[in-house]
């Protein structure tokens, strides 16, 4: 469904709707991932985020996502000065990441608090963005809606028990996804919301014993 | 939101209102948003369009890589032989925008950052000599957005799947909708626009130097906003396009499937590959390497 809104739109700082806006939104969703500013950040560009990057200001939108910035925040053009002076160290490198990766793609990994989060996710077009990986598990993060994300040991049930602590919550679900890298290991549950749970739902799915963490992404497009 | 244009002239015509009008019903039933969040978000990309041109024609502002900026003061300062009308107003502000853009500064992405002058280049430009509500620029501002809704479904919105017919290919079509409806025309009118104009984009391909949105982007959404004018004139003059609207929009869909890959913003062709383009882009990106931190 094509909104009017999505064709006149969205306001955002140029140059380039891929490159600048969607690589903000990738930089917030990495912040999100360690709950603030981080401390330390690796940014791996690839593709045509590698080639053309730097001139659309890639580097320049994920630090300012990675600073909480928005994609129609003017000060995403200084945001690599706004990061020194804030604390956050960024190194910038070109690579190839194994495996198929859309053209514009970014491996961010962040460090705050003692926490490391790692994501891999494109930038599709028109500010759209795609999350690929969590923590070096496959996932499908699109930023459209508030995502709650938790670790969990991969037990039977543990989905419902997830869903239905949500649901005491009159939290809607939007869309749901489960994942694992192997059988009886840890799995990452990947929940689109329509609003974002009270800090009681969210203590609530933190002590269930088999979870690990929680995390909330909110909407960044 | 319609995938047929030709059915949204047509029930446009029967309820005896504009296709904006039309544009904006038709969004609300959705119950997506309601009609004062879809004004209020259209107001708000006219105010930043409204910044942009204004920002722009100051004229102190560079891209990048240094390769652009300044060119839309110099027109809106000229003294050619079509200062002051129109069109030159069109073509500066479009201009601004894309210099704006350029420079990393705000700018509504309609239908895309790289088409970004067009729609508000037509749209400002006759506002400046034909007065207007804010409350009609906001209903052009929907009937731009049928149109772009119309060419994401049925064709593209994206250089790097259709060229630049896609881009400020679209963006004309839909500010020639726009700016007929500014102008008192009728939705048919608004149509053969759309029509008029995108025939004259057809096979416009993107070759962008370096890749990067500067070099020929900011002069193209000049020349897209020529063409949208061109359309719009025609057509409140009563010229009609033979081919239907909608099969205009699917050719150029068919050309961009078609279209080489070295022509879809990949810098692999076109202006892109010529050797001063090939140089500029080499001196231009040298100094643009990732630095570490």
């Amino acid at each position: 469904m094509v909104s009017l809104l999505d064709i006149i739109g969205p306001v955002m700082v140029g140059p380039s709707s891929s490159h600048t806006a969607g690589a903000c939104r990738l930089g917030l969703i990495a912040r999100a991932l360690v709950g603030g500013t981080p401390e330390h950040a690796q940014v791996e560009l690839h593709g045509s985020f590698a080639r053309t990057g730097v001139g659309h200001g890639t580097d320049r939108a994920i630090a300012g996502g990675l600073l909480g910035y928005h994609p129609d925040d003017e000060r995403l053009r200084e945001s690599l000065t706004a990061a020194e002076a804030e604390g956050l160290t960024i190194e910038f490198k070109n690579t190839t990441l194994r495996g198929d990766h859309h053209p514009n793609t970014t491996r961010i990994t962040v460090k705050r608090d003692g926490k490391t989060a790692v994501l891999i996710g494109s930038s599709l077009g028109a500010g759209r963005i795609l999350v690929t990986a969590i923590d070096g598990f496959p996932v499908e993060v699109t930023g459209a809606y508030t995502t709650l994300v938790a670790v969990a040991k991969d037990v039977p049930g543990i989905v419902a028990s997830v869903a239905g602590a949500l649901a005491d919550d009159s939290v809607n679900l939007a869309t749901m996804r489960v994942s694992r890298r192997q059988k009886g290991g840890e799995a990452i549950h990947i929940y689109e919301l329509d609003h974002a749970p009270s800090d009681g739902a969210m203590a609530r799915i933190l002590a269930l014993p088999v979870v690990k963490t929680v995390r909330i992404i909110e909407r960044v497009a | 939101m319609y995938d047929v244009l030709l059915e949204a002239v047509d029930a446009a015509e029967r309820d005896g209102i504009s296709l904006g009008e039309l544009a904006l019903r038709t969004e609300a039933d959705t119950g997506i948003r309601t009609r004062e969040e879809v004004e209020a978000g259209l107001r708000r990309a006219l105010k930043v369009m409204q910044g942009a041109v204004e920002r722009g024609l100051v004229g102190d502002l560079h891209s990048v890589s240094g390769l652009v900026g300044g060119d839309a003061h110099r027109l809106a300062n000229a003294r050619g032989p079509l200062a002051n009308t129109i069109f030159t107003d069109a073509l500066a502000a479009a201009l601004a925008v894309q210099e704006v853009n350029a420079a990393m500064g705000v700018i509504v992405a309609a239908p895309t950052a790289g088409g970004a002058g067009v729609l508000p280049g037509t749209l400002l430009g006759i506002a400046r000599r034909h007065p207007v509500s804010e409350e009609a620029m906001i209903r052009a501002l929907a009937t731009a957005g049928l149109v772009g809704a119309v060419v994401a479904v049925r064709a593209s919105l994206s250089g790097a799947e259709g060229g630049c017919q896609a881009e400020t290919g679209a963006a004309a079509g839909m500010a020639a909708a726009a700016g007929v409806e500014l102008l008192g025309g009728t939705p048919r009118q608004a149509m053969h626009a759309v029509a008029l104009t995108m025939q004259g984009t057809l096979g416009l391909v993107c070759d962008p130097l370096g890749g990067l949105v500067e070099v020929p982007c900011v002069y193209r959404n000049a020349t897209g906003a020529a063409m949208a004018l061109a359309g719009i004139e025609m057509a409140l003059a009563g010229v009609e396009f033979p081919i239907p609207v909608d099969e205009v929009i699917d050719t150029m869909g068919q050309i961009g499937r078609e279209m080489d890959v070295r022509y879809r913003e990949t810098a692999g062709g076109g202006l892109a590959a010529t050797p001063t383009g090939r140089k500029l882009a080499r001196e231009r990106l040298v100094q643009l390497k990732p630095r570490k931190k």
